[in-house]
């Protein structure tokens, strides 16, 4: 079915529907909260870690879902963009968790309470 | 009294004598003479540099010994070498000097165009016969007084010797950019700079607080007069637009004014062209040591004495003179300056005297007695007499350092003992004789004993033309009454500390520092107890004082020498420079005089000035007689009240013992008055009451006023974020998860917000 689509049919896809629209962001949104739910109630650095890449990966999903039912390239773009600025900043995330675990011996966030007001 | 006499004699002498002068002597001829002066000034020859120069490389070995910590005597023979080269260069722009005033360019220094207007003062310098009388003794009694230095100052070699070396040659430097400086800008360069050598050299033993406070007074009292210099030098500029001498006297303004001066219309004068004068005169009586300002000079004894003699009494301290004197075209044209200078100066000679009477410090006495001295010439410059003002800076120049440098040799011998009652007889003791004689030749030159001195005639200069000038007879009494003060108190010094019973208590320092302690171990004396043995001066004060004394008796002869032409030597020095004013009276004078010895009593072609009298004689020849006889009273007063029994006393003292001597008595029975004298008529301390303890409590308030008001407003801006931040800092807690509940819980806020918004905006539509 695919090598029967024309050139115009890829470039201009049937928009996608609400109900189809649903579903995505039904997952989206509860990828969204098991990833905040997750960071508020963790202390392990990691797990919290793992917690907003879980967070960032659910608004990704929601930017491609709302991109094909507006038929706009903007969301992917946007998404690839996320994701290298994910990549990066899980190299820095996972350097910083290990040099706080040096300093404490301690992977729990509650070990650098005192930096506070 | 006085104060009638003062606003009497305010009308300016040049304008008084206009109506008999009838611009025919005066006229006219004034501008013309300065004309003539100054219109052919040259190029100069280029070894005049080296007057300046050789004393600044003398300052530059100097601070070189200061920093590689030379421990000889190598500064003092550096600099009494290169002054004496400086010296022999003054005395060689004397003799090569034809009486045409030329300028030397050092380099250019300012060269300025803005508007119409065009500020030149190059570094260069200008010598006419008043800048050579100055150089020559300011070089020659520079050099004497380094070579007595290398003496007197040796205690202090390793410590103070190379330091106070190179302030001494500094301020030679200075005092010649003062002096031949060629504009008011390498004037007031100089003025600044023998005002900081000063102040280095009276804080020279800076761990005395006495020294420390002397040296800021004088520093201070000067700011006064300076500040009177930098705007009369200023109000110059604005006025004539130039501030290079050769311009300057040769303005046709300026002309233009001294031909109205002299012919007694000052009215048409402009006022600031007026003001000049009354400002510089503030600056030169800030330097000079003049009433009100002269509260600074007796304490700069705090300083070696060697500094005392050569700058706060032989050269310094004129430099006020040598100002008046360069400048005196435009004191001409003031209508008020000259007669203020003059009743100044009589008030400052008066008064000074008087204090010091009761003094009993022989350092102090003789500062006083500059203070009175100077006066006498300040009287002088008003009196239209520059001649006289620089015959008697010139011998008060020798005999006054000599004084000084005598007083000095008994302090160093005594360890620093000054006070009169405690010293007695020290002529006679061993090695002391040449002390005895030249400070005996000192005395007698400023006490003025008739004929056989120099001081007699210059002061005797200054007295009749008091007495010649109309109007100024007051001052003539005073100075004369002055006199007789002088003569007093000169020779109280010189019978209580240097004849009579032996006696001499040590002071209480080893030369006023600490530094070498009890180091006089070459000597073998014990400077304290009863084993002390005065050290008699060595070759080097020996031979100055010695040479000194000479300079101060030759110095008769320079009255004598060119006597036929204007006055003496001296009269031919500045007769030949922009001093020159000849009064017409004392023209007249001198013409009458002549005339009379030549048996023609007939009132000369000179014009229709009549002379003054004194007694119904001619003014000097009165005055002789009379400044003689009174001289010779203050000697016989002072040997009556002072005077050791016997001989030494002149068969009129009583005196047996150091401190007991006929004035004692007298002083118990005069009431307060000698208490008051002693205590300097309380000046010091009206000064206080008036002008430091005002300007302290003002000092008080403003710091309060700081410390409360600004501090507190820029403390309570500091306080406000403090505060703000101590309200809002709890929310920093330190847990992650509080920072991402309150970030989600804001986002949910702020969601809230905007779905009740879009759902109103939808609502509505």
């Amino acid at each position: 079915m695919i090598e029967s689509l024309t050139l115009a049919q890829l470039a201009y896809p049937e928009p996608m529907s609400a109900s189809v629209l649903a579903p995505y962001l039904f997952v989206s949104t509860a990828m969204f909260a098991i990833g905040l739910v997750g960071f508020l109630t963790r202390k392990n650095m990691i797990i919290m870690f793992l917690c907003t890449e879980l967070m960032f990966q659910a608004a990704g999903l929601a930017l491609i879902a709302f991109g094909r039912h507006h038929l706009g390239a903007d969301g992917q773009t946007f998404v690839i963009f996320v994701l290298c600025v994910a990549a990066a900043e899980a190299a820095m995330a996972l350097a910083l968790v290990v040099l706080l675990f040096r300093h404490r011996e301690s992977l729990s966030a509650s070990a650098w309470k005192e930096l506070n007001g | 009294m006085m104060t009638a006499s003062l606003l009497n004699t305010l009308a300016s002498p040049i304008a008084m004598l206009a109506p008999e002068a009838g611009g025919g002597h005066a006229g006219g001829n004034a501008s013309a003479h300065l004309e003539h002066l100054v219109s052919h000034v040259g190029h100069g020859p280029k070894w005049v540099l080296l007057i300046p120069f050789l004393p600044f490389l003398a300052f530059v070995l100097n601070a070189l010994y200061a920093a590689f910590g030379v421990k000889s005597k190598l500064p003092a023979w550096t600099t009494v070498a290169l002054l004496a080269v400086a010296f022999a260069t003054a005395l060689n722009m004397f003799l090569n000097f034809d009486g045409t005033p030329y300028t030397v360019q050092a380099f250019e220094w300012f060269n300025l165009h803005y508007g119409d207007k065009h500020f030149v003062a190059n570094f260069s310098f200008y010598v006419d016969k008043l800048t050579i009388l100055w150089m020559l003794f300011v070089t020659g009694l520079a050099t004497l007084i380094a070579l007595y230095a290398s003496e007197y100052m040796s205690h202090d070699i390793g410590t103070g010797y190379n330091r106070f070396f190179a302030a001494f040659s500094l301020f030679v430097v200075s005092m010649s950019c003062l002096v031949m400086g060629d504009n008011l800008i390498m004037l007031y360069l100089g003025w600044e700079g023998v005002g900081l050598c000063s102040y280095l050299l009276i804080g020279y033993f800076y761990k005395k607080p006495s020294a420390v406070a002397a040296a800021k007074k004088a520093f201070i009292v000067n700011r006064i007069g300076d500040l009177g210099l930098a705007l009369g030098v200023y109000l110059t500029f604005v006025h004539f637009g130039t501030v290079q001498y050769s311009e300057l006297f040769q303005n046709a303004q300026l002309h233009h004014y001294i031909d109205m001066a002299a012919g007694g219309d000052f009215s048409h004068i402009p006022g600031t062209a007026q003001w000049i004068a009354l400002l510089l005169m503030v600056g030169a009586f800030g330097k000079s040591a003049q009433f009100p300002l002269y509260v600074w000079l007796p304490d700069a004894m705090e300083g070696p004495t060697p500094v005392s003699a050569l700058i706060h009494a032989a050269t310094m301290v004129t430099a006020g003179v040598y100002l008046i004197a360069r400048m005196y075209p435009l004191f001409l044209v003031s209508e008020h300056a000259l007669p203020i200078v003059a009743w100044i100066g009589t008030i400052t000679a008066l008064l000074a005297a008087t204090i010091g009477m009761a003094q009993f410090d022989i350092k102090r006495i003789m500062a006083y007695s500059t203070v009175s001295q100077l006066g006498y010439m300040f009287a002088g410059l008003g009196l239209l007499t520059t001649t006289g003002a620089a015959f008697h800076v010139l011998t008060h120049a020798f005999f006054k350092a000599l004084l000084f440098l005598a007083c000095g040799a008994v302090m160093h011998g005594f360890a620093g003992q000054l006070d009169l009652r405690k010293l007695s007889g020290v002529a006679w003791m061993k090695g002391w004789g040449i002390v005895g004689v030249t400070m005996l030749v000192g005395c007698m030159n400023l006490a003025g004993l008739p004929y056989i001195t120099s001081g007699f005639y210059s002061k005797d200069m200054i007295l009749a033309e008091a007495f010649i000038t109309p109007g100024y007879a007051a001052i003539g009494w005073i100075l004369v009454f002055t006199a007789i003060l002088t003569a007093y108190y000169t020779f109280r010094v010189y019978f209580r500390v240097f004849v009579g019973p032996q006696h001499a208590e040590p002071g209480d320092d080893h030369h006023g520092d600490d530094d070498h302690g009890h180091g006089h171990d070459d000597h073998g004396h014990d400077h304290h107890g009863h084993g002390f043995h005065p050290h008699a001066p060595g070759w080097a004060i020996n031979t100055v004082l010695v040479i000194l004394a000479c300079a101060s008796m030759l110095a008769i002869s320079l009255a004598y020498i060119q006597k036929e032409e204007s006055h003496g030597w001296v009269g031919s020095m500045v007769a030949q420079s922009t001093a020159s004013f000849h009064s017409p009276y004392a023209e007249a004078a001198h013409h009458a005089h002549v005339e009379h010895t030549e048996m023609h009593a007939v009132a000369g072609p000179v014009g229709t000035a009549t002379p003054g009298t004194v007694f119904g004689m001619d003014a000097h020849q009165g005055m002789i007689l009379v400044s003689g006889i009174g001289a010779i009273f203050g000697v016989l007063l002072a040997a009556y009240l002072h005077g050791p029994k016997g001989w030494q006393g002149l068969f009129l003292g009583g005196r047996e013992h150091a401190d007991k001597c006929r004035m004692d008595a007298i002083a118990k029975r005069a009431g307060p008055l000698p208490k008051w004298a002693e205590n300097k008529w309380y000046v010091d301390e009206f000064y206080h009451m008036v002008l430091v303890l005002p300007l302290r409590i003002i000092s008080h308030i403003f710091h309060w006023v700081d410390k409360l008001l600004i501090d507190g407003l820029v403390n309570v801006f500091g306080f406000l974020p403090r505060v703000f931040a101590w309200i809002i800092r709890p929310s920093q807690s330190g847990v992650l998860q509080g920072y991402a509940v309150s970030m989600a819980g804001g986002l949910v806020v702020i969601l809230f917000v905007v779905l009740i918004i879009v759902t109103r905006a939808g609502g509505a539509s």
